[in-house]
């Protein structure tokens, strides 16, 4: 355990240099981050002043490694649009990514298991019929779109929650339903696959052959099969909940991660970007590990195979 | 097929989302009774150090808590007294103030000649980083006479001189701001204006009060709204359910189409900017070997772009098609100029006397402008057979390439800070600086002389030459004046100003 657990740290580490390097080139393709700072109505002296200000001056490499020497004893920078520490910011914003990502993250679970396992138990029948369309309609109607008619729904004409914000709890029902409803037609989809797949394999005949209840049949030996891929695909889930709710912030209004990675794209604050591109792709090395070490476990055979 | 791109669905959705709120409706309720403004925007504001804020929306709610020596009445063109009672030239360089006295901040703290003295002599330092040089570079220092007495020395003639100092330089109360600098202003913004801000989560929402210190014979009092909210809500059409709940009384930046949808549900109002929209020929550009280092090149551009028809369909509301590298509301913008009316025979005509009957093709990058009014510019100018390479980049990068001299054509606009002066455009742009791709050297010593003169008819004398010649040599094709569409609550009464400076001390309830 101890050797797979080192070799996937490595890999995690070589993800996040990799990514960090690719996205600090980027900043600097999309056009010269001075002139960007210095805002439209900048002039070439204006320009200028910032570039030496901020050492965009030297070269691309000595800025990337003098980013990576900082970011390595826990020093993000400054933000140059705000004026503060990268962390400060990140830390007001973090919290309202989190909420939003992890209650989505249980909210499409909870709906997304049993709904593929009695889908699972009938194929074809009426509550596969279901989970296929709220599959289907899941996967074909855009999020904003989703966002934008329930708050004119919800919030203009019946006025039961709040149109935007995250001022109270109620300001996150809305895009709780919406966000979550992205993640819930795959994890159905592959409860269902992964439960017909095992339902119909010998040991469950034998288990069901021995008169175990149905209920046992399918927590004890069944589940714990059909489990292992939706666990990996759990771990994807949940990185693209908490770091692709760029739209529903953006629609809601909540002030969280993506839409800070957005604007900061933008206005061309690089360390800003830099510190939330260094942390989504950690978050994902962590989960995707997560989720590896949590197969192993569940999975004796994996163990030996990695 | 072809795949839409995610902006395009979104808008296109988005109109949808919006066409059937508006159908079904609902009552709009203004914040009357609570009598609080509430305000959206969809960018964030900058942290509120004006001399370090470049967008609007900072610097809105900066005005709205500090105060500068003098102000602009902009319905009568007249500098007023503000912080300073009175003020005069006392020689070329120099300008003496009297302050106004029992001024007092939001802290309490009493405005006096050290608060001038300290504001400007530490941001027109190059440390402090003030975001536009130009507002300060023209200060050499500030000096203080007495208590209620400073003077400014200048170092070099500057016109706009008068200018900055109404509105634009606020002062900021001395003992704070030279313990805690730029990031403490920021912080605990403390001013004079007539309102205070009583809490910030910076960037998303900013409360502000009506601060019942604000002195007497102030430009900006008479303030009725109690308290302003302003919040950060990127996505417009939220913005739109917002204001038709009643949650909102003040948006803008509307996009025309929206606007005339909104139009019956909410009050919308339209009104022009300084800002233009421009396409800039570089004659230097390429190492001058490209076609529109021809003059008879540019001017076939111009004619053979039907411009009027592009401002009808994509500015709409106040816009009208520019024959001038400046907006006509500006002090010095000559319109007694050389116009190209849209013929694509004439366009034509030129072109085979220049050598091009069969055409070419050329780049312009285009930034922060509609995509359509970029692809209608292209359009009609493969009808002349001028095939145009559109790019579509960040305004940083497109103006990166001009400066480069890669690009000989440019596509954006240009806001002159809000300042009703051509000095604000022309020099920019002609002056012989990094911006100037045409190196006219007769624009450079007019615009010279025009900025610096103290004498009103010598500045529009020179300017009118240089708008004149720049029509002439058809250096830009102007293309229209930007408009800004307000969505107000029906119960507010609200009059915008073109330069986009929003007065909500100027606003009341009906």
């Amino acid at each position: 355990m101890i050797p797979f657990i080192s070799k996937r740290l490595f890999v995690a580490l070589c993800v996040c240099l990799t990514v960090s390097a690719l996205s600090f080139a980027l900043m600097f393709l999309s056009g010269d981050p001075a002139i960007a700072i210095a805002g439209s109505g900048g002039r070439a002296e204006d320009a200028e002043a910032i570039r030496i200000a901020y050492g965009f001056d030297r070269p691309i490499v000595v800025q990337y490694f003098d980013w990576v020497g900082s970011a390595l004893v826990g020093n993000l920078g400054q933000s140059i649009y705000f004026n503060v520490p990268v962390t400060e910011i990140i830390g007001n914003r973090v919290g309202v990514t989190l909420t939003l990502g992890f209650i989505s993250f249980f909210v499409a679970l909870v709906v997304a298991i049993p709904l593929g396992i009695a889908a699972a138990l009938r194929p074809n029948g009426w509550i596969d019929r279901i989970a296929l369309v709220i599959a289907v309609s899941g996967q074909a109607i855009p999020s904003f779109w989703l966002g934008l008619m329930s708050i004119v729904v919800f919030g203009v004409w019946y006025g039961w929650v709040p149109i935007s914000g995250a001022a109270s709890w109620q300001g996150y029902i809305l895009p709780v339903i919406v966000l979550s409803y992205y993640a819930v037609p795959e994890l159905m989809r592959i409860t269902r696959s992964g439960m017909i797949e095992v339902l119909g394999t010998d040991y469950i005949r034998a288990a069901k052959a021995k008169g175990l209840p149905m209920r046992l049949v399918i927590s004890r030996h069944a589940l714990r099969n059909a489990v292992l891929p939706l666990v990996s695909l759990a771990a994807v889930q949940l990185g693209q909940l908490l770091s692709g709710s760029i739209v529903i912030e953006s629609v809601f209004a909540l002030n969280g991660l993506g839409r800070l990675a957005w604007e900061s794209l933008l206005r061309s604050d690089l360390p800003v970007v830099q510190a939330i591109i260094l942390i989504l792709a950690l978050l994902y090395v962590l989960l995707t590990t997560l989720a590896d070490i949590l197969n192993a476990v569940l999975d004796p055979r994996l163990r030996g195979a990695s | 097929m072809k795949k839409l791109s995610s902006k395009q669905l979104l808008s296109g959705l988005a109109a949808l989302a919006t066409g059937t709120a508006l159908m079904m409706g609902s009552p709009v309720l203004a914040d009357k009774a609570s009598n609080t403004l509430n305000v959206a925007f969809a960018a964030e504001p900058e942290p509120l150090d004006t001399y370090k804020i470049a967008g609007r929306q900072g610097l809105i709610l900066a005005r709205h808590i500090y105060d500068g020596l003098l102000y602009k009445n902009l319905d009568t063109g007249e500098i007023v007294p503000a912080l300073a009672e009175s003020w005069e030239f006392t020689g070329p360089l120099t300008m003496e103030f009297t302050l106004r006295q029992g001024v007092k901040f939001h802290n309490g703290a009493d405005f006096t000649a050290d608060d001038v003295v300290t504001t400007l002599n530490t941001v027109i330092t190059p440390e402090y980083g003030t975001r536009y040089s130009i507002s300060v570079d023209w200060i050499e220092s500030v000096e203080k006479l007495d208590d209620y007495k400073v003077r400014i020395n200048m170092s070099k003639p500057f016109a706009g001189a008068v200018e900055m100092l109404a509105d634009a330089l606020p002062m900021y109360p001395h003992a704070f701001f030279s313990e805690n600098g730029s990031a403490g202003m920021a912080a605990t913004p403390i001013g004079t204006g007539p309102y205070k801000l009583v809490s910030q989560e910076a960037g998303i929402r900013y409360d502000m009060e009506l601060f019942e210190g604000h002195y007497e014979g102030s430009p900006k009092g008479g303030a009725t709204i109690d308290k302003i909210v302003v919040r950060t809500m990127p996505e417009m059409n939220t913005q739109f359910a917002e204001l038709m709940s009643g949650d909102l009384d003040w948006i803008w930046r509307i996009p025309p189409d929206q606007a005339s949808r909104l139009e019956g549900r909410v009050q919308i109002v339209s009104a022009p900017i300084m800002r233009i929209g421009y396409v800039g020929f570089a004659p230097e550009a390429l190492a001058g070997d490209s076609p529109v280092a021809d003059k008879r090149v540019r001017q076939a551009l111009i004619h053979a772009t039907n411009r009027g028809a592009i401002v009808d369909a994509f500015a709409g509301g106040a816009s009208k098609v520019l024959n001038t590298p400046c907006n006509p509301a500006q002090f010095g913008c000559e319109q007694d100029v050389a116009k190209y009316e849209y013929s694509p025979e004439k366009a034509r005509a030129l072109l085979a006397e220049a050598g091009y009957a069969d055409g070419f093709e050329l780049e312009m990058v285009f930034a922060a402008m509609p995509r359509p009014t970029a692809e209608a510019v292209a359009a009609d100018l493969a009808k002349v057979g001028v095939t145009l390479v559109l790019n579509e980049q960040q305004y940083s990068a497109g103006i990166g390439k001009w400066r480069a001299k890669e690009l000989p054509a440019f596509f954006s606009n240009w806001g002159s800070y809000g300042i009703g002066d051509t000095a604000f455009i022309l020099s920019n742009f002609f002056g012989g600086g990094a911006d100037d791709l045409v190196q006219d050297t007769d624009l450079a010593k007019w615009l010279g002389e025009a900025d610096t003169a103290s004498d009103r008819d010598v500045r529009a004398e020179n300017y009118s030459m240089a708008v004149k010649k720049i029509a002439d040599e058809a250096y830009w094709m102007p293309m229209y004046n930007f408009n800004v569409n307000y969505g107000l609550s029906s119960e507010l009464n609200f009059t915008p100003h073109p330069d986009e400076f929003a007065r909500w001390w100027m606003a009341s309830w009906k």
